[in-house]
């Protein structure tokens, strides 16, 4: 389906870029971006992080206190100069967390709404209308209103609604989270051709690593109102800045204190590492790199910790082992030695991890809330 | 727990006595009246009452004016809700509670502060004395008196339904190149569209019976100010039988408009 029109309307050449600051009551919004055109970025972060109030900025929904944002060589908002393009004029595409679909207004007006707006007629307006649910592969439900979709559906009409109106950024708001896990994979994938096709700036937020790592260019990290993180996805999940992060792409990470290559972890595990620290460190690994078995293997002791089983569950093809060992550690392991090990829930065993998959990094890692509660 | 249900027994105990025993008292007090109108209502006369030209002429000046005023409140007073609802200001409180004041207002009081405005000497009325236009003792009178006491009940009601209209609805329509008029016009009011119902049926209640403001402000005459509930008032002195029939007949139609407009709008309310 590469049916995707490229209009004389709308403005790809020259990009977003964006210094954006907002001042709210207890917290602030610093955040520069600057992304060419047929660009996807990922914005991460935790919840308060200023992921939303980025978008609604960008959209102009929410005024900025300071900084500069221009498309191109034409000026979105610059406070310090009192220029302001509203968001009908910006040519920005929105689709909120929570859709907005509507609701007195069937699929297809939703969608032509846009064309209409910028002043096609409206024949001409359900003709793109139609084409666009066609490509969203909804055209059969052009008729109904959003009451009467289900939420993949919703969700692509609510696509198709921001595209038919052409805009140069589209902003997607979280887009796969509501939806049922099997459908949004299917959406996913799908997304995933649509943001190929699209030859604007599209910001996805998201608070799924598998969204970041498939759909996005580069990925962003907001943490605290900042950016603290900005590469490819790639790297951002080999080598995550911030534990929100880290996490998110499901890896494991543990706090320990490092003296030399060797790190004293929670429950007096100890790791030895390639690489050289002294003092407070943070150690990240992936769950594949942890293996498991009922006794200790012989040779070196070290980076082998006892601990007790406390969950096990599928994970994609793997299982996914939850072990309270050196604080909490998660290791993926096939179902066949999960089942030939007898791994349940309660049992003991032991936990080893190959030290040259391991990252250490200062606790400088910086921007890590310090608030958290201790891990179990 | 389904043993319960079925016999109908709420689950959670049968209600207090103390919270019963004024339920029922409440709803005798609204029902004796009504039955008084129905029971001592001479049926036999309603035929001539309703031949009679004056009540007709009443009838229908109370049908008319109520339904003018209900017009101009929704032609003023959305926009008014609207403002209220949708923007940011300073005002803003200032206005609310100036549109309330007609709530709590005694209706005479409403009729003399209307005779102060738009009276031959009034704050505006010299000036459309000067222009030819006297108001006050007219039909429009009485539209002017039913608006100024039914709008609070419209822009109040209006106000609500705009409200729960979220405003994200206008932030997307923004996104997709409406500006705000079109917006307003395209999403909004079809959205709020049975909310508006509700005002613009308790607005119209409120007008059909206006009797303080109209009588202080318009008069009492045959044909151009004599709504229903003045000539009622007026047929009450010298006629109580006749005036409980044409009470009944006033409930009867308010009643009439209410069912029909129900099946209209509500059913479409219900249907979304």
């Amino acid at each position: 389906m590469t049916t995707h029109r490229t209009s004389a309307g709308h403005d790809t050449g020259g990009g977003l870029h964006a210094r954006v600051r907002v001042e709210r009551p207890g917290h602030v919004l610093d955040v520069t971006l600057d992304a060419g055109p047929g660009e996807v970025l990922a914005v991460v972060g935790p919840n308060g992080s200023g992921k939303t109030t980025l978008l609604r900025c960008l959209a102009g929904l929410q005024r900025l206190h300071g900084g500069r944002l221009t498309w191109g060589d034409r000026v979105w908002e610059d406070p310090g100069s009192r220029v302001r393009v509203t968001a009908a004029e910006r040519q920005v595409g929105l689709v909120p967390q929570d859709l907005r679909l509507f609701p007195h207004l069937t699929a297809l007006d939703n969608v032509a709404f846009g064309p209409r707006c910028r002043g096609e007629r409206p024949a001409a307006a359900r003709r793109r209308a139609r084409e666009w649910l066609e490509v969203l592969g909804v055209g059969e439900l052009s008729g109904r209103r959003p009451d009467q979709l289900s939420g993949g559906q919703a969700q692509r009409v609510a696509i198709a609604r921001a595209l038919a109106a052409e805009p140069s950024l589209l902003l997607l708001d979280e887009p796969l989270a509501a939806l049922d896990p099997g459908v949004a994979m299917t959406l996913r994938l799908e997304l995933a051709r649509h943001l190929a096709a699209y030859d604007g700036v599209t910001l996805l937020v998201t608070h799924d690593a598998v969204d970041a790592l498939t759909l996005a260019h580069r990925v962003v990290v907001l943490d605290e109102g900042r950016v603290v993180q900005d590469g490819a996805p790639a790297e951002v999940a080999r080598r995550p800045a911030t534990e929100h992060v880290a996490r998110l792409v499901g890896l494991n990470v543990l706090r320990g204190r490092s003296r030399g290559t060797l790190v004293t972890l929670p429950g007096e595990a100890v790791l030895a590492t390639a690489t050289e620290h002294d003092g407070p460190v943070v150690v990240t690994f992936p769950p594949t790199a942890v293996t498991v078995a009922l006794e200790p293997s012989a040779g070196s002791a070290r980076n082998q910790w006892p601990g007790r089983i406390v969950s096990v569950a599928p994970h994609g093809l793997a299982v996914r082992v939850h072990l309270d060992a050196a604080g909490g550690v998660l290791a993926d392991v096939t179902a066949e030695s999960a089942g030939r090990l007898g791994l349940t829930p309660g049992r003991e065993v032991w936990a080893a991890v190959k030290a040259t998959e391991t990252t250490v990094r200062a606790e400088s890692f910086g921007t890590m809330p310090t608030h958290r509660p201790p891990l179990p | 727990m389904t043993r319960g249900g079925v016999t109908g027994e709420p689950a959670l105990g049968p209600p207090p006595l103390r919270l019963l025993v004024p339920a029922v008292v409440a709803g005798v007090f609204v029902a004796l009246p009504l039955l008084g109108l129905v029971l001592r209502s001479p049926w036999e006369r309603m035929p001539t009452l309703l031949a009679d030209a004056a009540v007709r002429e009443a009838l229908w000046l109370s049908v008319l004016t109520a339904t003018v005023a209900t017009a101009v409140c929704v032609v003023l007073g959305l926009p008014l809700a609207w403002t209220l609802a949708r923007t940011e200001h300073r005002g803003r409180s200032v206005v609310r509670g100036l549109v309330a004041i007609p709530l709590v207002m005694p209706p005479v009081v409403a009729g003399v502060a209307l005779l102060a405005a738009f009276g031959r000497t009034g704050l505006a009325g010299a000036y459309l004395l000067d222009a030819g236009v006297t108001v006050p003792f007219t039909t429009v009178a009485v539209v002017l008196a039913h608006t100024f006491v039914a709008l609070p009940f419209f822009v109040l009601s209006a106000e609500g339904a705009l409200r729960s209209a979220s405003s994200e609805y206008d932030a997307v329509a923004a996104t997709l190149g409406a500006d705000r008029w079109t917006t307003f016009r395209r999403v909004t009011l079809p959205m709020v569209l049975p909310g508006l119902a509700a005002g613009m049926l308790l607005a119209w209640a409120r007008s059909l019976g206006e009797f303080g403001a109209t009588v202080t402000f318009a008069g009492n005459y045959p044909g151009t100010t004599q709504t229903m509930p003045l000539l009622i008032y007026s047929v009450l002195q010298d006629d109580p039988p006749a005036a409980y029939a044409l009470s009944l007949l006033l409930v009867g139609a308010s009643v009439l408009v209410l069912v029909l407009l129900r099946d209209r709008w509500l059913g479409q309310v219900r249907a979304r």
